[in-house]
């Protein structure tokens, strides 16, 4: 595997759920960081919705999205929020087997500036109303981001074979 | 995105000062595909535009179709017989701290038969997200980028990285 796009760690949920998906002591020795998830919670909804910290902050986090259900485009501010990436989820009302992909891009992650991340999230749903979503993405912190959890915003599980993995991006 | 040895970094460039353009020259044809990733800023208060062209062609060969998120509204938009590529819009007043994140994706950027396509995202978590598809109208191989703006430099500190992705 290429230095350019390396795993630095994974979490696939086993049969009991997880409800918290941790990733520590990220190492700063990369250019950007991804996550790529395929994932689904238990909450009975037909969705749910992330919840993203870095660092354990939980403060200072801003978006904008630009989404679709199926019907209608729209596009939402999440102004100075305790989380990032509110963005939809599969949960346990939708179709069953179906997980969300998404993607959440963190460029110049260990840098002094603050921190500017893109997502990408879509649901799947045997049914009118799925969603996809595309968002833009502020930590209004200069730390570096050593570590990141993702859970649901509804405290809910997420169900097994959910998996996340995390990859260092190098730009030499 | 496959992981492996496909992701290769082919350049990349970090502003020391503010910077009229930033290209990417004597593209390899030895990829597949490749990719842009850029977090950069303009060095003005005012609403101001990235633009590219390839290979530095300045004429009316471009053109694309946009989706657009401000946090309000979401819209569409076309663009055709442009002489650049618009690629996204930068933060204004107070955010100007901030660099924006953009990405931009070639695909098949070096066969010589048909028109490049190239995937594009921008956004700024203060003024919204843009999803694009370009079209250049060239049957030539890719083997220069430029990224400018309209009438104002690129902030230092600004990064761009071109990464190279081969199929096998």
């Amino acid at each position: 595997m290429a230095n350019t796009y390396t795993l630095i760690a994974s979490n696939t949920v086993g049969i009991l759920g997880s409800a918290t998906i941790t990733f520590s002591s990220i190492p700063s020795t990369y250019t950007d960081l991804v996550i790529k998830s395929s994932a689904r919670t238990d909450r009975v909804s037909t969705y749910d919705f992330y919840k993203v910290k870095f660092n354990a902050s939980a403060t200072s986090y801003t978006e904008k999205s630009l989404n679709g259900n199926g019907t209608a485009a729209a596009s939402e501010s999440n102004n100075s929020t305790s989380y990032g990436f509110n963005y939809a989820i599969d949960a346990s009302l939708s179709t069953s087997n179906t997980f969300s992909n998404a993607e959440i891009y963190m460029p110049n992650y260990a840098s002094a500036n603050y921190k500017s991340y893109s997502t990408d999230a879509v649901t799947e749903n045997n049914a009118t109303a799925a969603y996809a979503a595309i968002t833009a993405g502020l930590w209004s912190n200069t730390g570096a981001i050593t570590s990141i959890t993702v859970e649901s915003a509804n405290a809910a599980n997420f169900v097994q074979y959910s998996t996340f993995y995390l990859y260092g991006i190098k730009n030499s | 995105m496959a992981a492996g040895s496909t992701y290769t970094p082919l350049a990349t460039t970090t502003l020391s000062s503010d910077t009229a353009s930033v290209t990417f020259s004597s593209i390899s044809g030895s990829y597949t595909d490749f990719v842009l990733v850029a977090l950069a800023g303009i060095a003005t208060s005012a609403g101001e535009v990235y633009q590219m062209r390839i290979n530095a062609d300045s004429g009316s060969n471009y053109s694309q179709t946009e989706l657009w998120g401000n946090g309000t509204t979401a819209s569409s938009g076309r663009r055709t017989s442009q002489t650049y590529l618009f690629v996204g819009g930068s933060r204004v007043g107070s955010q100007m701290t901030v660099l924006d994140q953009f990405t931009l994706q070639f695909q098949n950027y070096s066969n010589t038969t048909t028109y490049k396509s190239i995937l594009m995202r921008q956004g700024a978590a203060a003024t919204g997200t843009m999803a694009a598809i370009g079209l250049w109208s060239s049957t030539s191989a890719i083997t220069s980028i430029v990224i400018t703006t309209t009438n104002y430099n690129i902030k230092s500190g600004s990064t761009f990285t071109l990464y190279g992705i081969a199929a096998a």
